[in-house]
């Protein structure tokens, strides 16, 4: 990694799982903000889950386009609920985690806020997806929190792992 | 016995990290997020069908003035 690039701070979900990743206070000296997720959740009987967003604890105010293919297929889509990307859950390969880059430049700026979002799930079989998500949050406000958890009330499971960086332009 | 739902929140000014459980509040606003993610998710399908049914529509038609399947990828994709 670059040395610009400084660990704010990182987590691994336990045992008993985890509804959501928050990471609050986040310091606002940086230029911008990636965060490296690696994932899988407890949603029965699916194989892959949305991964959503909420900034500074709000899940308004959010907008993306997303390109993605599943394996029979590549489409675009859109949707208001801060996606950042896919993980797979208990009908894919066991212990087998998405992996997620999710970037945030000029969080701490006074203009909308943009985002994209780089992913796979992971599976060995024929329905896996590749996202690639370009996501707004239509908010002026500075970027101090970000929460990260699986769609549809799912979980985390353990050895799920996030990691805040903070990068500076010099 | 019943899953108590937890949070991971990392102050990054501290680096401390704790775990508890959700608020009655949280646990509300979890459903509504699901359901607010379903309805979403139902009309993502509906437009996906609604394209796919549209291209199937429209290659017909151009099969049936004679385009070849061949001709017909080589002007869609």
């Amino acid at each position: 990694m670059a040395n610009t690039y400084v660990t704010i701070a990182t987590t691994t979900v336990g045992s008993g799982g985890a509804s959501s990743i928050d990471f609050q206070n986040i310091p606002s000296t940086y230029t911008d903000l990636l965060v490296k997720l690696s994932a899988r959740d407890n949603r029965s009987g699916e194989s892959v889950t949305d991964v959503l967003v909420k900034i500074n604890n709000s899940s308004s105010n959010l907008s993306d386009r997303r390109l993605f293919g599943n394996g029979s297929g590549a489409f675009s889509d859109t949707a208001t609920t801060g996606r950042v990307g896919v993980e797979p859950g208990p009908n894919a390969t066991s212990n087998t985690f998405g992996n997620f880059e999710i970037y945030f430049p000029n969080y701490a700026g006074s203009n909308y806020k943009s985002y994209s979002a780089d992913a796979v799930s992971e599976n060995n079989a024929t329905l896996a997806f590749t996202t690639f998500i370009a996501g707004l949050w239509s908010q002026t406000t500075a970027i101090n929190q970000l929460t990260f958890y699986p769609a549809a009330s799912a979980s985390f499971v353990q050895h799920s792992t996030a990691t805040l960086y903070g990068i500076k332009n010099t | 016995m019943t899953e108590t739902l937890t949070k991971i929140i990392v102050d990054c000014s501290t680096k401390q990290e704790t775990i508890v459980p959700l608020t009655a509040e949280e646990i509300a606003q979890r459903e509504a997020d699901r359901i607010a993610y379903e309805a979403e998710k139902e009309r993502l399908e509906q437009e996906r069908l609604a394209a796919e049914e549209l291209k199937a529509s429209a290659n017909a038609k151009l099969a049936a003035l004679g385009l070849t399947p061949d001709e017909i990828q080589a002007i869609t994709k």
